[in-house]
């Protein structure tokens, strides 16, 4: 049985009473919003992109534990990643969380996301970590006509 | 041990139900998401075999002895639930998917019929989205307008502001008997007077009341009521249309095909009479025969013991879950059924319903496809526990333990 503080880490659940970079960007050159039908979290993300590179990264929104770490996380990994290294940094996270690599082969790339390794024994919560990363690459992407779903 | 404020002997009940008996991450299952679907007793279980087992065959068509024992048994389970909602003829009960389809099956046949542009529709601010967005489409096809009948902050239909909505475009209400996000039972005699007082008909969502209450469609004089199968200790992919006679009749089909129909060339089709214009295609006949054995079952202990029974296990839920630090009910109409919405102060709904599933309880969590619900009373969704007359007490207790829990990992 899977123990709950493996989902609930210590890192997550002070980035979910705490998130950091909770704030829209006045200076955003692309945003998108994210929103997860099933449990109702919401997401919007605002990103200063210059060059291919993420000057700075804001969120707000209101979800989950692990929707709001994972979004608060996210922010303080990209900020001064170029975008090539952000889609490459969701691709290795994706991997983590869904089982296909083990946290330990990974955790130099990753850094703090190891947290949400836990997430891999309760794959209905993926899509709550994944939720501001989806949202993440259709900002980048400029594919914001219409909200990003996960369902 | 039955007590006197217990009705019923539920020990015994609930070895009546194969999967109660299980546990869940070690622990005994803990099953609180009736509004969702409930289990279903040993004897559905057994008609639903059986049918598969002996009888299986067409209906209504076949000459043989099969297909003779499965239109029989079919036909006894319409005539179980006519009696058991006491409707005033078997051809006034339509089996449908469920109660989407029943909804469905009204807006597209007597909507189209009946509603032009500029005429309105009602409904209330407390509708699972089944009784919202077949009216809207409806709505969008006519021209015509949805109207929604607000609510209060308990949860309760504001009566007058309803009334003031029924106008001569008024062509139909539809509203929900019991609310599924809020548990808010309507004063459906109420709303049914006040529009038959204006010659406009009702029609109820009894998805979440049929299972707890008695419901005499006679004595409510709605003109459809609709719910389903799987929510009533019956199968899912089962569920029941009831129409007043008059009306049903002079309804256009639903779908066309086989058993809808009395005689079809190429330059005409009859229709067949109802309930069976509105029944085109082989139907799930092992549910319609199950659904008739889960009304056996439910009406082996009384409608009434259980109404009378889940009320008791609400007023202890309300109890025992109003001490809990930060939580705030959501739904507190002064005529409930067994719904228990609520939220935890600065914890998502989906991280209480992660917690409580590592404890073997399982509640729903999220919107409850109510969404205007949601937004009427400023959360994005809420944690739901929902009884049953399986349900007991100390399950209640296991649930507030489980909330300890939550906070202890969360809060």
């Amino acid at each position: 049985m899977p123990d709950l503080r493996d989902l609930y880490q210590e890192v997550i659940l002070d980035h979910q009473k705490r998130p950091r970079n909770f704030r829209k960007l006045d200076v955003a050159n692309r945003t998108a919003d994210g929103y997860n039908p099933l449990c109702g979290d919401k997401v919007s993300v605002y990103l200063d992109v210059e060059d291919g590179m993420v000057r700075d990264i804001g969120f707000q929104g209101s979800g989950c534990a692990i929707s709001t770490a994972s979004a608060s996380m996210m922010t303080e990994s990209l900020k001064g990643k170029t975008e090539a290294e952000a889609y490459a940094l969701f691709h290795r996270f994706h991997e983590l969380i869904t089982g296909k690599t083990r946290p330990q082969e990974d955790s130099a790339s990753l850094g703090k996301l190891v947290v949400f390794a836990g997430v891999r024994d309760y794959p209905v919560r993926v899509k709550c970590a994944t939720l501001a990363w989806h949202t993440l690459r259709a900002a980048l992407e400029g594919d914001n006509k219409k909200p990003v779903a996960t369902e | 041990m039955k007590t006197t404020s217990e009705a019923l002997d539920v020990q015994s009940i609930r070895s009546d139900f194969p999967i109660l008996g299980q546990t869940v991450y070690g622990k005994p299952l803990v099953y609180l998401d009736n509004a969702a679907t409930s289990q279903k007793p040993q004897p559905v279980i057994d008609a639903l075999l059986r049918f598969y087992t002996l009888d299986c065959s067409n209906i209504h068509r076949g000459v043989h002895a099969l297909s003779e024992r499965a239109t029989k048994a079919y036909e006894d389970a319409r005539a179980k639930i006519q009696r058991f909602i006491n409707a005033g003829d078997p051809g006034e009960v339509i089996f449908v998917r469920g109660t989407t389809e029943g909804i469905n099956l009204v807006a597209f046949t007597y909507g189209r019929e009946h509603v032009e542009a500029g005429d309105e529709i009602v409904i209330s601010h407390m509708e699972h989205h089944s009784n919202i967005v077949p009216w809207q489409i409806l709505c969008e096809e006519k021209g015509a307008r949805l109207r929604v009948a607000p609510i209060d902050d308990r949860g309760e239909l504001l009566l007058e502001d309803y009334e003031k909505l029924l106008n001569p475009r008024t062509r139909l209400v539809s509203v929900a008997h019991v609310s599924n996000a809020l548990g808010t039972v309507n004063p459906v005699r109420k709303i049914i007077d006040l529009a038959h007082s204006r010659n406009i008909p009702v029609m109820l969502d009894g998805a979440q009341a049929v299972p707890h209450m008695k419901v005499d469609v006679r004595d409510l004089d709605c003109d459809f009521y609709t719910f389903s199968g799987h929510k009533m200790f019956g199968p899912t992919g089962v569920g029941i249309l009831y129409g007043k006679a008059r009306l049903l009749e002079e309804m256009p089909p639903f779908q066309g095909g086989g058993d809808m129909i009395s005689s079809v060339t190429f330059e005409k089709t009859i229709y067949n009479k109802i309930p069976y214009k509105f029944e085109a295609g082989t139907p799930y006949i092992a549910g319609g025969i199950a659904l008739g054995a889960a009304i056996d079952y439910l009406n082996s202990i009384g409608m009434d013991a259980i109404a009378e029974y889940e009320h008791g296990l609400l007023a202890y839920g309300t109890e025992a879950l109003l001490p809990i630090p930060g939580l705030k009910l959501i739904g507190t109409a002064r005529q409930k059924a067994g719904v228990l919405s609520f939220t935890l102060d600065g914890i998502h709904p989906h991280d209480i319903g992660t917690v409580l599933d590592q404890e073997g309880i399982a509640i729903r969590t999220g919107h409850h496809c109510a969404q205007p619900v949601m937004d009427r009373f400023g959360v994005p969704a809420t944690a739901r526990a929902s009884l049953a007359f399986y349900n007991t007490r100390s399950e209640i207790d296991r649930l507030v333990l489980g909330l300890r829990k939550v906070l202890e990992v969360l809060g």
